[in-house]
């Protein structure tokens, strides 16, 4: 009995402490929070050179992306975030069409090829990725692939396509093909895919499945591929990338971009910190940092091993006409892929 | 189901110990738990009212619903049943059978609950990837939830008064007859929590259901949440949630009676004579040994074979140590506070049954069949516009996990309280202590091990949780379960395996404590 209430005692002082640390709140003037949703190890990278050079200190609030955006639309005009680093844009769109962004400084636009940024100039790319097919390579030959996305929905693909209807990275695809040729060519498209896939709950699923053999193809994003193998070794990869014929639907750019809060109270400090992420340094260390994105910054290569960016001629729908997918999200709805 | 056993009515005994009051304490506590329950329910009607009549239609009588509700009710359905009678029949062995290594065993059932769904999910999902839809979500969910069941079952097996159990077989009853009329009778309300944690827990699950590609309601509102950022869809589908889990709480409340199993006085109690197994011994523990294996050894062996077979590095800055304290920090904070909670809300509806009592007590299991982003969500809302100094703080955080889980110490304290006679508390008013010397030198003893069991099992869930932490802890502060989620979101499989580990190490010790209190006797209790 002792030992309990002993035990409850101990955890009520525990209660206690816990509230009294609460009411000495953290943040110093000079700092700013960033909500992140974009991968952390390249994040952490990228606060420790912007720290080191600017002494500006960051708060790094790390979550899934579209919980943080749920999260800062709820806390509306007194959100703590200041910045809000993201790994796709829609969620970006998101918050722009509800007024919560503020304009990017123009120079911090210009540093990037403008079809990256927001129309409005509410948010800048900042890294990229192209959209592509892996292949299990001792399932299928390279002669086989299709250079259209458009063909995964035909009948010789059923039972071999896998990919994640409820990632981030899809509805953008839905989105690019809807622009092109059409809803009804999107429509049938994804009818034809829903025959022919396995699902799975996302892209790490999809690139790890593709490679054990248990789907012969699979949608993904270029990196997803490229951290599995820093992951597994090169040794044991058996599978390889196929990039879509150029203006295809499927050869489509997805961006990762970043936006200062309207709300933020240390714009200037917030700011700078857009610019750092879009300088020559700050590009530099995304390409170092093991994401295997692209930098978007003109005369910054890329990490070693992927296909140059210059070399991708993707099709011509920009991060800025995809929008915030609620068309593509509620197609996908439709056909009870979600 | 069973008649209640009313103590004599003797008003004037009732009268004059103000039985008939609500304590003040009780009260204040209470209104408390009421009020933190009614946050994250009063933001889902309030969010889910702007969506308008004709949105809300559109939302809830879309053809895909009817599949999404068959789903949701059929899955709920088959694995509260499978926990059921998995949780009876493992505390039956532990408690009542000379089975070898008992005591080892009662710690192995508890801790699969030590690890997250999403572990689980990912250590099935890497054995056969080609598992999904409606059965594998069964077998994965009733592999970790059964010791909901389990240990609320085996806690009251654990103090039934073997006599009981002995008159009757000497009446003439079977073994069987005895057990069902008896044996069941006395840990008849620990069996109904049980499954009704399994019920809500299976309403708000998400993480193991993307995995195998199973979709009920929730994983529907996080589609909403996530790909659409529509808060308001999200909080009208969150609704029919509310009303699956008052069905489910109006099921319980029919099944249980009056909750009531307490007998006169603690007097002469004592354990059971363990049954021998006999040939039986062999079959009893493979089939511990199968369930054990698959709830822990598969998500464990996963994780073992990620830590050998991983490359991958840490991350700079972040020590699995500091994790490891928050997380026991909080764990530790939330625990005390869910139970601090859910004595004084069981007290009102066993001691004090009344609509209004019985309302508050009802109220408090809702939060738990919410998706944890809807509960996090809604004290985000709060503290923006009344707390703002609080937003982000531990505290904060602390009760979000309280709000969370306090079903599970409702019903971790009401097996202890049910089985305790008011008529000692009586008594002990009768003799001149005052209310506060009751409470502690009668009561708290009668319900420590209730006390305990409740601690530790909202511990251990928090100790998993990951939406709501990520939402609400400080900024800055990572649990191990935070870092757990950072590094596989990354690929970083081997970085991101010992953090698991150490989830399942950080549960394993309330659930050796747990065990050992529930087999080691209470005082007053003799064995023989």
């Amino acid at each position: 009995m002792s030992h309990s209430k002993r035990l409850l005692l101990s955890a009520l002082l525990v209660c206690a402490g816990l509230l009294l640390g609460a009411c000495g709140g953290s943040s110093g003037s000079g700092a700013i929070t960033l909500y992140n949703g974009q991968h952390e190890q390249t994040t952490a990278a990228l606060v420790a050179a912007f720290e080191k050079q600017t002494h500006i200190k960051v708060n790094v609030r790390s979550g899934d992306e579209a919980e943080l955006a749920d999260q800062i639309i709820q806390e509306g005009s007194s959100s703590p975030a200041d910045v809000f680093y993201t790994e796709n844009t829609p969620v970006l769109e998101a918050l722009r069409e509800r007024g919560l962004l503020a304009p990017v400084a123009a120079s911090t636009l210009a540093a990037i090829p403008s079809r990256y940024d927001s129309t409005q100039g509410d948010w800048v790319g900042v890294s990229a990725r192209v959209s592509v097919l892996v292949y299990n390579t001792s399932q299928v030959g390279p002669s086989q692939l299709p250079s259209s996305i458009l063909e995964l929905a035909e009948p010789k693909w059923k039972g071999k396509l896998g990919f994640a209807p409820s990632e981030t990275d899809f509805q953008p695809l839905i989105t690019a093909i809807t622009k092109l040729d059409g809803a009804a060519t999107a429509e049938h498209w994804l009818r034809g895919l829903e025959t022919n896939s396995r699902l799975y709950p996302d892209n790490e699923t999809v690139v790890a499945q593709v490679n054990n053999g248990e789907s012969a193809v699979g949608l993904i994003n270029h990196y997803y591929w490229f951290r599995l193998q820093a992951e597994l070794g090169h040794g044991a990869m058996h599978s390889a990338l196929h990039y879509y014929a150029p203006g295809d639907p499927g050869d489509l750019v997805n961006v990762s971009g970043a936006a200062v809060l309207k709300s933020s109270s240390h714009q200037a400090a917030a700011q700078e910190f857009l610019a750092f992420l879009v300088s020559r340094t700050g590009q530099e260390t995304i390409a170092h940092s093991h994401s295997y994105e692209y930098p978007l910054r003109a005369g910054v290569g890329a990490a070693p091993g992927l296909r140059p960016f210059a070399d991708l001629h993707p099709v011509a729908v920009t991060p800025a006409e995809l929008g915030d997918g609620k068309a593509a999200l509620a197609m996908e709805q439709k056909l009870g892929l979600l | 189901m069973f008649a209640p056993i009313e103590p004599p009515a003797n008003r004037w005994v009732q009268a004059w110990s103000g039985r008939r009051r609500w304590p003040l304490v009780s009260a204040a506590g209470g209104i408390a738990a009421a009020a933190l329950v009614l946050l994250p329910l009063t933001f889902l009607v309030v969010e889910a009212q702007h969506s308008g009549w004709s949105e809300l239609r559109h939302l809830l009588l879309r053809h895909s619903v009817a599949v999404l509700l068959w789903n949701t009710v059929r899955l709920a359905l088959a694995c509260t049943l499978l926990c059921a009678v998995l949780g009876v029949g493992a505390a039956w062995l532990v408690e009542r059978t000379a089975l070898p290594a008992r005591r080892l065993w009662a710690v192995a059932l508890v801790l699969p609950l030590g690890v997250p769904d999403f572990v689980v999910g990912f250590g099935w999902v890497s054995i056969d990837p080609a598992l999904h839809g409606y059965l594998a979500a069964v077998m994965i969910m009733t592999l970790s939830l059964y010791p909901l069941v389990y240990l609320p079952v085996a806690g009251a097996l654990a103090h039934v008064d073997a006599g009981l159990e002995e008159a009757a077989r000497s009446l003439g009853l079977g073994p069987w007859q005895a057990f069902r009329k008896v044996t069941l009778r006395q840990v008849w309300p620990a069996l109904l929590g049980g499954c009704l944690l399994v019920a809500l827990a299976l309403l708000a699950e998400y993480g193991a259901f993307e995995i195998v590609q199973y979709r009920t309601f929730t994983v529907e509102i996080f589609t909403e949440f996530k790909l659409g950022f529509d808060t308001v869809a999200a909080c009208a589908l969150s609704l029919v949630l509310v009303l699956l889990s008052v069905a489910a709480l109006g099921g319980e409340l029919k099944l249980a009676g009056t909750g009531r199993s307490w007998r006169a006085g603690p007097g002469a109690h004592r354990r059971a004579t363990p049954v021998a197994l006999g040939r039986w011994s062999a079959p009893a523990l493979g089939g511990l040994a199968a369930l054990v294996g698959l709830a822990l050894g598969v998500p464990v062996g996963s994780l073992i074979y990620w830590m050998a077979r991983g490359s991958s590095t840490t991350l700079p800055g972040t020590s699995i140590l500091a994790a490891a304290a928050h997380t026991a920090e909080y764990s530790a904070a939330a625990a005390a506070l869910a139970t601090a909670l859910a004595v004084p809300v069981t007290a009102l509806a066993i001691r004090h049954r009344n609509r209004l009592t019985l309302l508050i007590e009802r109220l408090a299991y809702l939060p738990m069949a919410l998706p944890g982003l809807v509960v996090a969500l809604g004290l985000v809302s709060f503290t923006e516009h009344y707390a703002f100094p609080l937003y982000q703080s531990s505290l904060e955080l602390v009760v979000a996990y309280a709000i969370l889980f306090l079903p599970l110490a409702i019903v971790g304290v009401r097996s202890a309280m049910g089985r305790t006679s008011p008529h000692l508390e009586e008594m002990g008013r009768s003799l001149g202590c005052r209310p506060a010397t009751v409470w502690r030198r009668v009561t708290l003893p009668l319900i420590a091990p209730g006390l305990a069991a409740a601690f530790a099992l909202v511990f251990i869930f928090t100790a998993t949780e990951l939406t709501a932490t990520l939402l609400l802890r400080p900024t800055g502060v990572n649990t191990l379960a935070t870092q757990f989620w950072a590094y596989t979101s990354e690929f970083s499989y081997g970085a991101a395996a010992p953090y698991a580990a150490l989830m399942v190490a950080v549960s394993a010790v309330p659930a050796y404590l747990l065990s050992r209190r529930m087999t080691a006797p209470a005082r007053g209790e003799q064995t023989r």
